[in-house]
């Protein structure tokens, strides 16, 4: 078993590689789940906090920074989950969103307005065509953390990866 | 009753009002009245398991009884679950579904948004990650609200009638017991004569842009919080329970 290195850039690095099973082309650390990573003597300690309280990706996601560790020889003490302070999708990696959109998803966008009621969908430009002539079909997608959306030009419905901040 | 006694009911009622509105959610699975519908109201219900994993795993550590929250669950017997009457009601139909999450929703953002505030920083975590999912559930039953309120005579007619019928179940969210009186006094709990005033504002304002009417507050059913059920909630423990109770202790 390898000794911990001091510095925990290693484990970022290998954590780069474990992707969200729903969207695989955003890891957890672009998705900004991973909250910390500590060295704790005998082991590292894996903070992590959930996308949605019902997400049913965070099994998998545990299991698979496990998986991870124990590839490389990295003693694992525990993951541990947090809630607060609450996931936004402002932790999204600037990577993280470009991926997104290439892969289809459209990243969420900046929407400020806070209200409960009537607020106006977010514009949500196509990540297919690019055009911001679009409307939401749904605020609920394919996964909790997704809106579903259609393009009025070129026709597609495509994924939003709903603001939520 | 110790404030460890009363912390562990307060959390359990959060609790299995998020589990039994969830189960309910979830019977509409392959049910939508059009595929975007089926898939809003499950993705609600998973958020609203999700919440109740959350409250029912630290009632569970409150409790300090070795039973985790998936016991919690899936163990209990009837009069053991301490969720509104509201919560459990069938769903009869889309727009009586509508009405009763509406009517829960504007409640549940209320409560959370107050729990944020709470001394008890586990609640309080809890409380601000519900409360974003919850902002979503409320737009979307409030849009509902409106346009089956201001849509047609036959929606009109059917979505007043649905918020008459669940209005006797309202009372009950702000009813305030002991449990309820320790709480506050801890800094842990909510006012619930605070939020019923929001709620009734809240509520009121939506049914304006549905064109609907406020019912009149009358007699109140209650007795959910004390374990006491509407003739449903058998029928729905006994389907959420079955697996376990087939098969013991079977894991996913």
């Amino acid at each position: 078993m390898v000794e911990i290195k001091k510095n925990t850039e290693k484990i970022w690095e290998l954590l780069e590689e474990v992707k969200d099973p729903e969207v695989p082309v955003l890891s957890v650390v672009d998705l900004g789940i991973i909250r910390d990573v500590e060295n704790q003597g005998n082991g590292v300690e894996v903070t992590i906090t959930p996308t949605y309280s019902g997400c049913p990706a965070m099994h998998t996601i545990e299991q698979e920074i496990k998986k991870i560790l124990k590839e490389n020889n990295i003693p694992l003490s525990k993951i541990v989950t947090v809630l607060s302070p609450a996931w936004t999708t402002d932790w999204i990696s600037e990577k993280g969103r470009k991926n997104l959109e290439e892969y289809g998803i459209a990243p969420p966008q900046n929407e400020v307005d806070k209200s409960v009621l009537f607020a106006n969908p977010a514009i949500v430009p196509c990540p297919l065509c690019k055009s911001k002539n679009t409307r939401m079909i749904s605020q609920f997608g394919s996964t909790a953390c997704k809106a579903h959306y259609q393009c009025n030009d070129c026709l597609e419905p495509f994924d939003y990866f709903k603001c939520l901040k | 009753m110790t404030k460890q006694e009363a912390l562990f009911e307060y959390t359990l009622r959060a609790g299995d009002d998020s589990l039994i509105l969830g189960q309910r959610l979830s019977e509409w699975c392959g049910h939508g009245p059009v595929l975007e519908e089926d898939i809003a109201m499950t993705n609600i219900a998973l958020d609203l398991i999700g919440q109740a994993t959350s409250l029912l795993a630290y009632a569970a550590e409150v409790e300090g009884k070795d039973r985790d929250e998936d016991q919690l669950a899936f163990l209990r017997y009837e009069k053991e679950y301490k969720n509104l009457l509201l919560v459990e009601h069938p769903n009869i139909d889309f727009g009586v579904t509508m009405a009763r999450q509406f009517l829960f929703d504007v409640f549940h953002y209320h409560f959370f948004k107050e729990l944020t505030q709470s001394s008890d920083s586990q609640l309080a975590a809890i409380a601000e990650k519900s409360l974003k999912e919850v902002t979503y559930h409320v737009k979307h039953s409030s849009e509902w609200i409106i346009r089956l309120g201001d849509g047609t005579e036959e929606s009109h007619t059917r979505i007043q009638q649905a918020v008459n019928d669940l209005w006797e179940y309202t009372g009950e969210m702000f009813v305030m017991d002991q449990v309820d009186e320790i709480m506050i006094a801890e800094g842990v709990g909510v006012d619930l004569a605070r939020i019923k005033t929001i709620w009734h504002d809240h509520v009121q304002q939506v049914f304006e842009r549905a064109t609907l009417t406020m019912p009149e507050y009358g007699y109140m059913q209650l007795g959910g919080r004390q374990g006491r059920h509407t003739e449903y909630m058998g029928y729905l423990l006994s389907e959420m329970q079955y697996m376990q109770r087939a098969y013991p202790n079977m894991q996913w």
